[in-house]
């Protein structure tokens, strides 16, 4: 799970590198045409066509009417009033639900996920079985844990609702999905349920490949084990942490069918993604809506790349670890 | 006495971890069982036990059909990817070539679009492909859809296995695929297994491209199938089939990670997490 | 008698061939319902064997917003997957350009329809779609509660408010401590926007953009609606009703939680349901007035079949839709489906009125029913719609008041007025 790539391998010995080297490229350009052919035909089509659309003035019920107007769909000032997406509120407030619920729910699962993975790298009995039950969540369709969950955060046939104040916590239902103060952490909690497995294994698995040897020496220096997993575990498993929040703050920053199963178009939970669909599908605007997923799309290049540096990881083929 | 008070602490933090997990899969058991006006009940013991759900998915949808083509669209999928990606992460973690770092930034850039903005676009290409409603139809975009993910994990992984291995058998003038048949495949099997089973549940569970490049229930995959269960009327949600569906669904894959989970993590230690 | 079916039956058959050169392939969407596509299979199984054409059924998703993102997609590529399409009453005007005139295959029978829904499926002078049945919002009560605690029928909406605090009030006294008063639909989508509309044009305030495309909702009646239903969140409707789609509401009132609900004729059935807590002890009524000057009223919801302009077959398509919206076999859905006909013959026809006792009744609701301005704002509607119940759930949560929410959604929707409906 490295990100920044070894190289410069020290290939055979003088006379022939160069000839050698050259004859790995061309096989490297074989190996790589099947992807790069696959990802052409495929994915570059539609990018594309979503690029250009975002210039246009294009609507879904007659694609062939559509004129390029150059960066109107993000502002466009008509009769003194400013129009696009750059100062369209509604736009402006996907972002924001958007980056709050990135941030709010990485954390924790990364939070969690760690806790799970020190568990789960203990020594126990039914180990095999815990994990598999912790990944239970991580198996179930979006969709159908959306659903299940928004069932049993029913306020008034909710399984919780009716636990908490069973339990006396509460003495009167909560709407979770519908009150605009707990809407957006309903959507938090269930996905911190979903992907938690998924953040705990690729932390696992980080942990996993710790020396033992800084531990046996940590133990023989009376070091206190909140200390060592401060100063010494920690840190090891920074790069670990930090590609698996990359992996998933990619994905929760283009987050969809969770917010669209639970709470739908409300603006209190409106993601970019959302915002996105709504504008291409539901009001048919396939210029606009094209434009925000550009922008979208440049938010989340931004947001990696902003990641990438803050974990300190390098980002270059060529350079040497 | 120490001792005793860390392991119950322990073993609470255990239970709390496997509860929070369990517990709605457990609830979507019980409700799978429940029908009619039962089904607004909270009791978070099993009332009844009513096999009708299950025999109405069945018997009444095509659920065994759907089940069928999930397995198929995902295989395909893994198999697919895999081996495209094989190759391509080879050369990307072993190649020193000029440009290798924009390339794999181009190829995560394509998992950065968001799904719903390039529907369309993929639309009009699957209909001009000829391959509308039909199982190739949702294996080429899904395929597509895995491959940066795939490619990256396998890519990580190629490079942490020692060099050494590779140098003597260029040495010996080995080919690149030789290279990659004898002595990276039969190193790399925990990474492919790991990798095949994060991309068969990605693929497994995918929904937008799946419903938007389907028509008959012949052709469509479980979540779609599910999404699609109606009631007898207008608006209402046929609870207890949905929950009967969506157990019938995740059983096979809990089977799988539990057959793998030992796999799952060794693959992953294999591909080294680190820097 | 013998003589005569065959002579019928013998010029149905020209007729059917007649029109259709050859035997042909129709794809045709239902809807997503159990009993209704139970009940279009039939009459197109009917239709296969008088035609000699073959039909194929393709079940959609249940949620019309969904319905409507794929056969946007379908019809947006020019695709001919599907022939004939079930479409909402409010999309004629968004499907419209991608839809054939039904007019030359109609031979009049549209005027044996409720007009305004006939209005309502013409796009730019084109017949678009064929009614198939109609919908309006409805008033159910709990006529045992309601004769318990002393209380007739409301007449207004004042009156609910009073009678559904009172009986709440008394039932939890009584031991009942989930009873509600009112429950309805007020998640962000669609359903509120029928719901607020429907409380909007009750006070006489319109129907947010009227028939010349003028705005006019920001105005002191429909304020007073929207604040009136704000005060009914959490007194007299649990706080959850913010996120209640139809089958919540139905959940609550169904297990016997709630003393009113608004909801669709659908849920009559269900609510008298074998297994339902509440058999017998609902009633169905209009919806109440907003005041003394106000009217009863109910939002217009139905379902029409439409062609696409793609069509491969768009002759046999036409004759489909036409034998599926035919008087019989409204009759048979509206006795066997309680589908409500569009056709107005049909509210006086003894059987059907002997199957649902409460569609006489209905007859007023749909004269008086309050349609969702998709005629005048067109291709637009999505967006109004979408700003108009973002606008009523901020006033329902309590976030801003009616009168600055609806100056605001005035400024919303001139924005998306600037280049015309």
């Amino acid at each position: 799970m490295a990100l920044a790539l070894s190289s410069g391998e020290q290939v055979g010995a003088g006379g022939n590198r160069s000839q050698l080297t050259t004859a790995r490229i061309r096989a490297a350009w074989l190996f790589l045409s099947p992807m790069l052919i696959a990802l052409a035909v495929v994915a570059a089509w539609p990018l594309a066509r979503t690029f250009w659309l975002g210039f246009t003035d294009a609507n879904l019920s007659d694609l062939s009417q559509s004129q390029f107007i150059g960066f109107e769909n993000f502002y466009a000032v008509y009769d003194g009033e400013a129009y696009g997406l750059l100062v369209d509120p509604e736009w402006w407030n996907a972002v924001g639900n958007t980056l709050y619920f990135t941030v709010v729910s990485v954390a924790l699962e990364t939070v969690f996920g760690l806790v799970i993975a020190l568990v789960l790298h203990a020594n126990f009995k039914g180990r095999g079985l815990v994990r598999t039950a912790v990944l239970i969540p991580w198996a179930i369709p979006t969709i159908v844990s959306a659903r299940m969950w928004g069932w049993m955060l029913h306020d008034q046939f909710g399984v919780i609702n009716a636990a908490l104040m069973t339990l006396g916590i509460i003495d009167t239902p909560i709407a979770w999905t519908a009150n605009p103060d707990t809407a957006m952490w309903a959507v938090i909690i269930v996905d911190v349920w979903k992907t938690t497995p998924f953040m705990a294994l690729l932390i696992l698995a980080g942990l996993q490949m710790l020396p033992n040897d800084i531990y046996e020496a940590a133990k023989v220096d009376g070091v206190g084990p909140v200390r060592v997993f401060f100063r010494v575990t920690l840190p090891l498993l920074r790069p670990a942490i930090v590609v698996a929040v990359v992996f998933r703050a990619l994905d929760a920053l283009r987050i969809f069918d969770l917010i669209y199963v639970l709470t739908s178009n409300s603006t209190d939970t409106m993601s970019m993604s959302v915002y996105t669909k709504q504008q291409l599908i539901d009001f048919q605007e396939m210029g606009y809506g094209s434009a925000a997923a550009t922008l979208l799309f440049m938010i989340v290049a931004f947001m990696t790349v902003i990641t990438l540096i803050a974990g300190k990881l390098r980002f270059d083929g060529e350079g040497e670890r | 006495m120490k001792q005793l008070v860390k392991n119950s602490l322990f073993y609470s933090l255990v239970l709390v971890i496997v509860f929070a997990a369990v517990f709605p899969f457990y609830y979507a058991i019980i409700t799978s069982f429940r029908s009619g006006s039962e089904l607004f009940s909270t009791s978070l013991l099993p009332t009844s036990f009513n096999w009708d759900n299950y025999t109405g998915i069945f018997v009444e949808q095509p659920f065994g059909t759907n089940i069928l083509n999930s397995v198929i669209v995902a295989t395909s999928v893994v198999v697919i990817s895999l081996a495209i990606a094989v190759t391509a992460s080879y050369a990307l973690a072993r190649i020193p070539f000029k440009g290798r770092g924009l390339m794999l930034m181009t190829i995560l850039s394509v998992s950065m679009f968001p799904q719903v903005a390039i529907l369309s676009g993929m639309f009009e290409l699957i209909r001009s492909l000829g391959v509308y409603n039909s199982l190739t139809g949702l294996i080429i975009p899904n395929t597509v859809l895995m491959l940066p993910f795939t490619v990256w994990v396998l890519t990580t992984f190629m490079r942490e296995i020692p060099k050494e291995l590779e140098e003597a058998a260029i040495v010996d003038g080995a080919s690149s695929f030789t290279i990659i048949w004898r002595v990276f495949l039969p190193l790399m099997w925990p990474a492919l297994v790991t990798t095949g089973l994060l991309t068969f549940i990605g693929a497994w569970n995918e929904f937008l491209f799946a419903l938007t490049f389907t028509l008959s229930n012949e052709v469509r995959t479980v979540p779609v199938a599910i999404a699609l269960l109606s009631g007898a009327s207008e608006f209402e949600l046929p609870w207890g089939r949905i929950m009967a569906a969506s157990v019938t669904v995740t059983v096979p894959i809990v089977v799988l990670v539990l057959i793998f989970q030992r796999k799952i993590v060794a693959g992953l230690t294999a591909g080294a997490v680190k820097g | 008698m013998k003589f005569k079916s065959v002579l019928l039956t013998s010029a149905f058959l020209l007729g059917g061939f007649g029109g259709v050169a050859s035997a042909a392939e129709v794809t045709i969407t239902c809807g997503s319902v159990g009993k209704g596509q139970e009940l279009c299979k039939s009459a197109v199984a009917e239709w296969e064997k008088n035609t000699g054409n073959t039909v194929k059924v393709v079940s959609v998703p249940s949620s019309a917003t969904e319905q409507l993102a794929l056969f946007q997609q379908i019809l947006g590529s020019g695709s001919d997957d599907i022939d004939v399409f079930q479409v909402d009453v409010i999309w004629p005007g968004i499907l419209g350009n991608h839809l054939i005139d039904l007019k030359p295959y109609s031979n009049g029978a549209e005027n044996d329809h409720f007009q305004p829904i006939i209005e309502n499926n013409t796009y730019e002078g084109k017949l678009v779609a064929m009614p198939s049945y109609t919908d309006a919002g409805l008033l159910y009560y709990r006529k045992d509660l309601l004769e318990k605690h002393g209380h007739s029928q409301p007449e207004t909406w004042s009156d609910l408010a009073s009678i559904a605090q009172d009986v709440q009030d008394k039932e939890r006294a009584g031991g009942n401590d989930k009873m509600w008063g009112f429950v309805f639909q007020a998640k962000a989508y669609e359903g509120l926007t029928c719901d607020a509309i429907e409380w909007v044009d009750s006070f006489g305030g319109g129907a947010i953009v009227n028939p010349e495309g003028d705005i006019t909702i920001n105005n002191p009646k429909a304020a007073k609606a929207l604040d009136m239903a704000a005060s009914w969140i959490g007194t007299i409707a649990p706080e959850g009703v913010l996120n209640y789609q139809e089958e919540d509401a139905r959940g609550v009132f169904q297990s016997g939680n709630a003393v009113f609900m608004r909801n669709w004729p659908y849920a009559w059935s269900l609510a008298q349901g074998a297994d339902s807590p509440v058999k017998d002890k609902v009633g169905v009524m209009a919806l109440p007035k907003g005041g003394e000057e106000g009217k009863p009223t109910g939002a217009l919801g139905g379902w029409q079949l439409a062609v696409s302009k793609y069509s491969k077959n768009p002759d046999a398509a036409a004759d489909l839709v036409m034998w599926l919206t035919r008087k019989d076999e409204q009759k048979r859905r509206a006795i066997e489906g309680s589908y409500n006909p569009t056709i107005v013959s049909l509210y006086n026809d003894p059987d059907i009125l002997a199957a649902n006792p409460f569609m006489g009744e209905l007859k007023d609701t749909f004269t008086n029913a309050v349609a969702r301005p998709s005629r005048a704002t067109g291709a637009n509607y999505n967006k109004v719609s979408n700003a108009f119940y973002n606008a009523a759930h901020s006033v329902l949560s309590g976030k801003v008041s009616a009168e600055a929410s609806l100056s605001k959604l005035e400024k919303d929707l001139k924005r998306i007025k600037r280049k015309g409906w």
